[in-house]
């Protein structure tokens, strides 16, 4: 879409943008053309000298059987995530939105957790199932259960997974709230008419319509647990115990940022950029489309 | 409602107070830890109900820090940064975007899409996949422990452009065409008349954007290593992190509260503004 009338300005224009360009070209476009570079370049230990070695890095990194480990992992862990988060929201959002009396207040409540950095919602569910003194620790053991996320791994993905959830489920519940509320009513009370129980509206009516915004948080909610969790993992176990939570974007920091192994990082940035253009690429395939549906 | 079914409405209700229980019990156990004293919550099982220490703990962490050891900075300095960190970044962003939606928009000249697509492109490169790099040029530029090295690399903006896009998109050329009859220059018809005119978007957009900021964590955790320049959410989640013999799960938790007071406020008292302003940054 375009503009029929526009301004007639030389100069204008270009210094309108420049703030905008130049902070993208200092901040985003030369570190990534940095990491790119630094992808093919290993440094010696004592820093100083680097050495162009083409794709050692990458082909070291693809034979380290750790970092198989991890890109596994991360799989699970965004399956996890994503699933966990969309079933629970759609659950919520279909319940919230049948509900007239009282509606406003559980909006209210059930969008709280938008507004809670994921690094915070690591600590409170860290607090909330601490080895010693967390009281979900201390229920599940009332009834047999031990938990210990600092010693199983386990039960330590499981806890970044619910966290990781928890921080996500205002931003899928309003999405999906949004989406049941553009549906027209006149479909449902047809189906009414015709004889169609709750079950089977929303089966056959509701949830195809909800398809174009859960197949978009999708997508968003992948990004996110790609990326967006890394607070939660940093808060609540650090990778750890052993490598049990270690998910990809936080062994580029670990690597990069601690372990001094800026090639390695660097190359895993990459395959990470790569990962993300992809996914940003499908968002706004479909977004297109969707304005035509 | 299409029809009455009281079974369903109650298992409607059921289902969203069982959510709402489990949305809002680590919040409320946050809270609770952070009205005990010390030796309260250090033995299991811990209290579910409000204590008597409210006023002390967060008294304690505004003025003192968490354990107030010489050198520890009290959180009230911790809080101002993140306050000018989130304020920054959402102002910035919201100036610098609409004024290149506003060029991109009313302005045909070469380069155009290109700069478009170069704004496009900063969605797919979050900070987390470029963290040594980005470090690198920050410390450069000698931005490291400042304000600016805070707020400025994280100012640039896709979203907040295509939603100003789209909104001008949306404005009648008409209203351009007799601002230019009238003689009035491309800036003052962005003064007089556009700015006024996306008055809503910018108030979403400034919601959406403040808790963004708000929320950093990894981008104060890299370029900051004087504690004067911490901000609350990485200063909590730190803190967490630091193994003690005896932790104070209060001041903690008072900490954790303070660290999400803010934006929960901002959320709950614009909470239309905010859901507007979700809902079209991210379509």
């Amino acid at each position: 879409m375009e503009k029929r009338v526009v301004f007639n300005e030389r100069w204008l224009p270009y210094l309108l943008v420049a703030p905008q360009m130049l902070i993208t070209l200092v901040f985003f476009f030369w570190p990534s053309a940095q990491a790119m570079w630094q992808s093919v370049l290993v440094e010696d230990a004592f820093g100083g000298n680097s050495k162009f070695v083409w794709f050692e890095n990458f082909v070291s990194l693809l034979s380290d059987p750790s970092y198989y480990d991890s890109a596994r992992l991360t799989l699970i862990f965004s399956a996890l995530v994503a699933s966990i988060g969309l079933a629970v929201s759609l659950l919520l959002a279909v319940m919230a939105d049948r509900i007239v009396r009282g509606a406003s207040i559980y909006k209210t409540i059930l969008i709280w957790p938008y507004a809670v950095a994921p690094a915070v919602a690591g600590v409170l569910w860290g607090f909330l199932f601490n080895p010693s003194v967390g009281v979900v620790v201390w229920l599940l053991h009332g009834i047999g259960i031990d938990f210990n996320y600092v010693m199983n791994g386990n039960q330590a993905l499981l806890l970044v997974v619910f966290a990781s959830v928890w921080a996500q489920v205002s931003y899928n519940f309003l999405f999906f709230l949004a989406g049941l509320q553009s549906i027209p009513k006149s479909l449902i009370e047809a189906a009414a008419i015709d004889g169609a129980g709750p079950t089977r509206r929303f089966w056959d009516i509701v949830f195809p319509l909800l398809a174009p915004t859960g197949f978009f948080l999708l997508v968003i909610n992948t990004l996110y647990a790609l990326v967006g969790t890394f607070g939660v993992v940093a808060s609540l176990t650090q990778g750890g115990p052993g490598q049990a939570t270690n998910i990809l974007v936080y062994k580029v920091y670990n690597d990069g940022f601690r372990g001094q192994d800026l090639g390695g990082s660097s190359a895993q940035s990459v395959i990470l950029m790569v990962l993300m253009i992809l996914l940003t690429f499908i968002q706004f395939r479909f977004v297109e489309r969707r304005i035509h549906y | 409602m299409v029809e009455n079914r009281p079974w369903l409405t109650f298992f409607s209700h059921l289902t969203v107070i069982v959510g709402v229980i489990i949305i809002a019990f680590p919040i409320w156990m946050t809270f609770v830890a952070s009205t005990h004293d010390q030796a309260t919550m250090l033995q299991s099982p811990v209290p579910m109900w409000p204590g008597t220490h409210l006023f002390e703990n967060y008294r304690d962490v505004l003025e003192r820090g968490y354990d107030g050891r010489p050198g520890t900075v009290p959180l009230y300095v911790t809080l101002t940064n993140s306050l000018v960190m989130a304020l920054g970044v959402a102002i910035g962003k919201i100036l610098i975007s609409i004024i290149s939606a506003f060029a991109i928009v009313y302005f045909r000249f070469p380069l155009r899409m290109t700069f478009f697509w170069m704004i496009f492109v900063t969605l797919m490169l979050p900070v987390e996949v470029r963290i040594v790099p980005t470090y690198g040029v920050v410390a450069n530029l000698g931005m490291l422990d400042s304000y600016p090295g805070l707020i400025i690399p994280l100012i640039a903006s896709a979203t907040a452009t295509f939603l100003f896009r789209q909104f001008f998109l949306s404005v009648p050329d008409e209203l351009a065409e007799a601002a230019r009859v009238d003689g009035a220059s491309p800036m003052r018809f962005f003064w007089d008349i556009l700015l006024p005119m996306s008055r809503t978007s910018i108030a979403a957009l400034f919601v959406i954007q403040f808790i963004y900021g708000w929320n950093q964590y990894l981008w104060p955790l890299l370029i900051t290593t004087k504690e004067s320049f911490y901000t609350i959410v990485m200063n909590v989640s730190r803190q967490a992190n630091v193994v003690d013999a005896t932790p104070s799960w209060n001041l903690l938790m008072a900490m954790a509260m303070l660290a999400m007071l803010p934006p929960v406020l901002v959320v709950m008292s614009m909470q239309r503004l905010f859901v507007r302003g979700l809902v079209e940054t991210e379509k």
